[in-house]
C-alpha cells in the first residue's frame, strides 16, 4: 500500500446495509485483520469509482453516535481522527443511511459534520422506503446539508451502486462537507474554553469533534487520546459545562436535543408520506416473540442449529478424516526407509494439518447459522427472547449461541462471541464457552462408561452419569462469569439496549463472505498455533527413541506374537520418551486423583485435541494404536489394570473413584490447544487465554481429587 | 408521572425525564428518545424482561432495570410522535 493511496471510510448505522453495499463496491477484493490492540475486525477492500480512481474503502463498525462507549465505537472515532497507529486519516467519508429512518440516521452524520472532511450521503433501503410509500426529495436535502451527494441506493437489490461510485469519485473531487449546525452561542463559546484550554496544555488545538466529545460525553477517551491529563482539566471541562447550562441545557443531553431540532428542521420539507408504516415487524414479531410461539419458535431454530453443527459437520468431518487417512497411508510406504521421518510426516504433519482443518466444517456451518439470524434480523429477537436468563450473570442474550455452540465444539462458539457488542460480555463469554461439554470430550464419557459404569451398574447409571458430566461445565460456568463480570474484569459494561430491526431476507453472498472470511482467519491465525501445538506434542512422544526396543522385548520374552510385540514397543517408546518421562515426574501431582502415570501421560498428550487420549490409552496400555471408544481390547485392558506399586498394589487403576475423577477432571481440564489458540485469536492476546488455561486446569484437579477422595472413601 | 417499566403492553407514554448521566439513557437519547416523545410499549419478552418500546420509527430493547430513570406520562391513546419544545 503505498503512501498516497485515497482512503475512504464507509460509516452508518447498525442495520443499515452497510456491509452489503461495502461487498458491492469492493466485489469481494477485501482484506480483513484486526486494529492494532483491540478486538475490532478492520475491513477494507478496493474499490472501483471510474476514470482510473480506485479508492481503498474501509468499512468500519456500525455505530449510532460517536460518543464512543464500546471499543468498536471508539475505533470509528480514532480512524476518522486519523490518531489510530498505523492507519491515515481518511480522504472522505462515505455515510450509509436507513432511508426509512432518516432523522436517527442523520444524527450520526451530523456527528460526523464536525470532523470536517469531505462526506457523501448514501441513502440505502430506499426500496423499502419507496414500498412505504416514503418519498425523499435528495436534491432538497443536499442543497440543506451542504451541496454534498446524496444518493439512493438499494444495496440488497444491487440498484444504485454505480451512483455510490460517482458521488465517491464527485466528493473526493469537489470536497464537499457537510453543513455543521450552528451551535447556541454559549455552547459555541463552552467548546471554545476547552479547545483552548487543551492547546494552551498539549501545544496542539484539538478538532471541533474533540473539543465536543470532551464537553458532552463523560468518558476521558478523547482526553487520554489527546494527552489533555493536567489537574485543570475537571475545572475547564466545569467552566464550560456551566456555559452550555446558561444556554438552557443538561450538558450531558445537550448534544442530541441540539442536533436532532436542527435535523427536523432540515428534514421538513424532504420526506413526505409513508408515515405510520411498520414494515414487516410488527406482525412477525406477533408470532416470534409471541409469549408461547416465541419460545417453541426459538427452541425449533436452535435445535436445528445445533443438530447442524454437532451432528451434519459430522460427514464433511469424516470426508476429512479419510483424506487425513489417505495421505497418511500415501505417505508411510514412500517413507518407510527412515522412520523418523516417516513419524514426523504422517503422525506429525499430515495429523497437524488434519487437527485444523477438522474445525472447518463446524465453523463454517456454524458462521452459515450465524450469518442468516444476524443478516434476517432474528438474532436480535433470540438475544430478546433469552437475555433474562442471562442478564443475572452479566452475560446478555447474545450469549447464549456461543454457549449452545460450546457444546459441539469450543472453537466455532469462541468465533461466534464476535456478534456480542458489550466487551464484558463477549468476553466472560469466551471465557464460559470452553466449560460446555463438547464433543470431543464425549469419546471419553463414553470409553469409561461403557468399561466401567454400564457393566457395574447397568445402562441406567451409565445415562445418569453420561447426562451428569454434560451439566458439570455449565454448573461452573455460569458462577464463573458471574464472578468475572462483577469482580474481575474492569472493563465498563454497556447497556442492553438493542435494536429490533427489520426482517430481511439474508443475501448469500453476504452469508457465504462471512463464513469463509471467518474460517480464513481461524486457518491464518489459530490454525497456525494448532499446527505448531500437533507437532511438539509428536515430538514429545516420539524422542528419545531407542532403536533396539523391539529386538530386547523379543529377546525377553520370546513367545509374542507379531501385534503384540508391535504394541508392547509402541508402549515401551511413549514410556521412555519425554512426554512419559514428563507423565512420570508429574504422576504424584495427579495420584490425589487416582490417576496412574499411563493415565497422566493419555492426558498430557491429549492437549492438540482431547480425543487422542483415547488412542494415547491404547498405546499406553499396550493394545497398539488407534483404539477407539469402543474398543473392546482397551476396555478389557483398563479393566484389569493393577497398580504395581505404592500404598494401593494390588488394586484395579480403575477403581469407581478414579474413572469418575478421570471424567470430571475431563469435563472441567482446559487440554485443548485449539480452544486456547482461539482464545488468544478472540480476546487479542494470550493473557485471557492463559488465564483460563490456569483457571480450567486447576479447578479440574480441585474437583477431580474431591471426587476421586470422597467417592474412595464412601464405597 | 409513571415509570416506564410500569407500561403496559400496548400503552403509550410521552417521556417527561430521563436520567442524562445514566449510559443507558445517554444511547436512547442518541437513538432520538428525547424528553417530550411518544413511545410506546409494545411487548415484554417470553420472560418478563426485557421490553421492547417503539419511537421514531424504530423499535429497541430494553432492559427493565435499565431503564429505570425514565418517567412517561401514560398517555390514553396518542400515536403522535411530536417532541415539545427543548427543556
Amino acid at each position: 500500500m503505498s503512501a498516497k493511496e485515497i482512503t475512504v471510510a464507509l460509516v452508518g448505522n447498525p442495520n443499515t446495509g452497510k456491509s452489503t453495499l461495502f461487498n458491492a463496491l469492493t466485489g469481494l477484493r477485501q482484506k480483513v485483520g484486526n486494529y492494532p490492540g483491540v478486538t475490532v475486525a478492520r475491513k477494507s477492500g478496493r474499490c472501483d469509482c471510474g476514470d482510473g480512481l480506485i479508492v481503498e474503502l474501509v468499512d468500519l463498525p456500525g455505530l449510532y453516535s460517536l460518543a464512543a462507549a464500546s471499543p468498536d465505537e471508539q475505533v470509528v472515532t480514532d480512524v476518522l481522527l486519523g490518531s489510530l497507529e498505523g492507519s491515515q486519516q481518511p480522504d472522505a467519508i462515505v455515510v450509509v443511511l436507513d432511508a426509512t429512518n432518516l432523522l436517527r440516521n442523520l444524527f450520526l452524520a451530523s456527528q460526523l459534520a464536525e470532523l470536517n472532511l469531505p462526506l457523501a450521503l448514501v441513502l440505502n433501503q430506499a426500496d423499502v422506503a419507496h414500498e412505504h410509500g416514503l418519498k425523499i426529495d435528495t436534491q432538497l436535502l443536499s442543497q440543506r446539508l451542504g451541496g454534498v451527494p446524496v444518493v439512493l441506493t438499494s444495496a440488497w437489490k444491487g440498484e444504485g451502486i454505480a451512483s455510490v461510485r460517482r458521488a465517491i469519485a464527485e466528493v473526493l473531487n469537489k470536497k464537499t462537507k457537510l453543513a455543521r449546525l450552528t451551535w447556541p452561542a454559549q455552547v459555541e463559546s463552552g467548546l471554545e474554553t476547552i479547545v483552548r484550554a487543551v492547546q494552551a496544555d498539549t501545544g496542539r488545538a484539538p478538532s471541533m469533534a474533540d473539543a465536543q466529545r470532551i464537553l458532552f460525553s463523560s468518558d476521558a477517551h478523547t482526553s487520554n487520546r489527546l494527552g489533555w491529563k493536567l489537574s485543570q482539566r475537571e475545572t475547564v471541562v466545569r467552566q464550560a459545562r456551566d456555559q452550555v447550562r446558561a444556554a438552557g441545557f443538561n450538558p450531558l443531553a445537550a448534544e442530541p436535543l441540539i442536533h436532532y431540532a436542527h435535523l427536523r428542521k432540515v428534514l421538513d420539507g424532504v420526506t413526505s408520506g409513508g408515515a405510520g408504516k411498520q414494515g414487516n415487524a410488527a406482525a412477525l414479531d406477533r408470532v416470534l416473540l409471541h409469549r408461547v410461539m416465541g419460545p417453541i419458535l426459538f427452541t425449533g431454530i436452535m435445535l436445528g442449529l445445533f443438530a447442524s453443527v454437532f451432528w451434519l459437520a459430522k460427514f464433511p468431518m469424516q470426508w476429512i478424516q479419510s483424506g487425513v487417512d489417505f495421505l497418511k497411508s500415501v505417505a508411510a510406504p514412500a517413507l518407510a526407509g527412515t522412520p523418523m521421518l516417516q513419524s514426523l510426516v504422517t503422525d506429525g504433519i499430515i495429523a497437524g494439518v488434519g487437527a485444523f482443518l477438522a474445525f472447518l466444517p463446524q465453523i463454517l456451518i456454524l458462521f452459515l447459522f450465524v450469518g442468516i439470524l444476524e443478516d434476517s434480523g432474528y438474532m436480535a429477537r433470540a438475544a430478546f427472547i433469552m437475555d433474562r436468563l442471562f442478564s443475572w450473570c452479566g452475560l446478555n442474550g447474545k450469549s447464549f449461541v456461543p454457549l449452545l455452540s460450546g457444546f459441539a465444539c469450543a472453537i466455532p462458539g469462541l468465533l461466534s462471541t464476535r456478534t456480542i457488542e458489550d466487551p464484558k460480555a463477549r468476553l466472560a463469554t469466551a471465557f464460559a464457552v470452553p466449560f460446555m461439554s463438547c464433543s470431543a470430550r464425549f469419546p471419553i464419557y463414553a470409553l469409561m462408561c461403557a468399561a466401567f459404569i454400564g457393566p457395574l451398574y447397568g445402562p441406567g447409571w451409565e445415562s445418569v452419569v453420561m447426562v451428569g458430566m454434560h451439566c458439570v461445565g455449565l454448573i461452573f460456568a455460569v458462577p464463573t462469569a458471574f464472578v468475572l463480570t462483577r469482580f474481575i474484569l474492569k472493563v465498563k459494561p454497556q447497556p442492553f439496549v438493542l435494536e429490533l430491526p427489520r426482517y430481511q431476507m439474508p443475501k448469500p453472498r453476504d452469508v457465504l463472505w462471512r463464513m469463509w472470511q471467518n474460517a480464513a482467519e481461524f486457518i491464518s491465525k489459530a490454525g497456525t498455533v494448532i499446527f505448531a501445538i500437533t507437532i511438539i506434542i509428536w515430538a514429545l512422544c516420539y524422542f528419545p527413541r531407542d532403536a533396539q526396543m523391539a529386538e530386547k522385548i523379543r529377546a525377553a520374552e520370546p513367545a509374542l506374537s507379531t501385534h503384540e510385540l508391535q504394541a508392547r514397543t509402541q508402549a515401551a517408546m511413549i514410556e521412555q520418551s519425554w512426554m512419559g518421562r514428563f507423565g512420570k515426574a508429574v504422576q504424584p501431582v495427579f495420584d490425589p486423583c487416582g490417576f496412574d502415570w499411563k493415565i497422566t501421560v493419555g492426558v498430557l498428550a491429549s492437549f492438540p485435541a482431547r480425543e487422542v487420549i483415547v488412542s494415547t490409552l491404547g498405546v499406553t496400555y499396550s493394545i497398539g494404536k488407534g483404539a477407539e471408544a469402543d474398543s473392546q481390547h482397551l476396555r478389557q485392558a483398563m479393566q484389569e489394570a493393577k497398580w504395581l506399586s505404592g500404598p494401593r498394589t494390588g488394586a484395579p487403576i480403575f477403581s469407581l473413584a478414579a474413572v469418575l475423577a478421570l471424567m470430571v477432571f475431563f469435563a472441567l481440564c482446559s487440554q485443548c490447544g485449539p480452544t486456547i489458540a482461539t482464545l488468544a485469536q478472540e480476546t487479542g492476546g494470550w493473557k485471557w487465554a492463559a488465564a483460563s488455561f490456569f483457571y480450567m486446569t486447576i479447578l479440574a484437579w480441585i474437583m477431580a481429587v474431591v471426587v476421586y477422595q470422597t467417592v474412595i472413601r464412601i464405597l | 408521572m409513571t415509570p416506564l417499566s410500569q407500561l403496559l403492553p400496548g400503552q403509550y407514554g410521552k417521556l417527561t425525564s430521563l436520567n442524562p448521566e445514566r449510559a443507558v439513557d445517554q444511547r436512547l437519547m442518541a437513538l432520538g428518545l428525547l424528553p417530550g416523545m411518544v413511545l410506546k410499549l409494545i411487548r415484554r419478552a417470553p420472560l418478563g424482561d426485557p421490553m421492547a418500546i417503539e419511537f421514531g420509527g424504530q423499535v429497541v430493547s430494553l432492559r427493565l432495570a435499565e431503564a429505570e430513570s425514565l418517567i412517561v406520562d401514560v398517555a390514553a391513546d396518542c400515536p403522535v410522535q411530536r417532541p415539545t419544545k427543548t427543556p
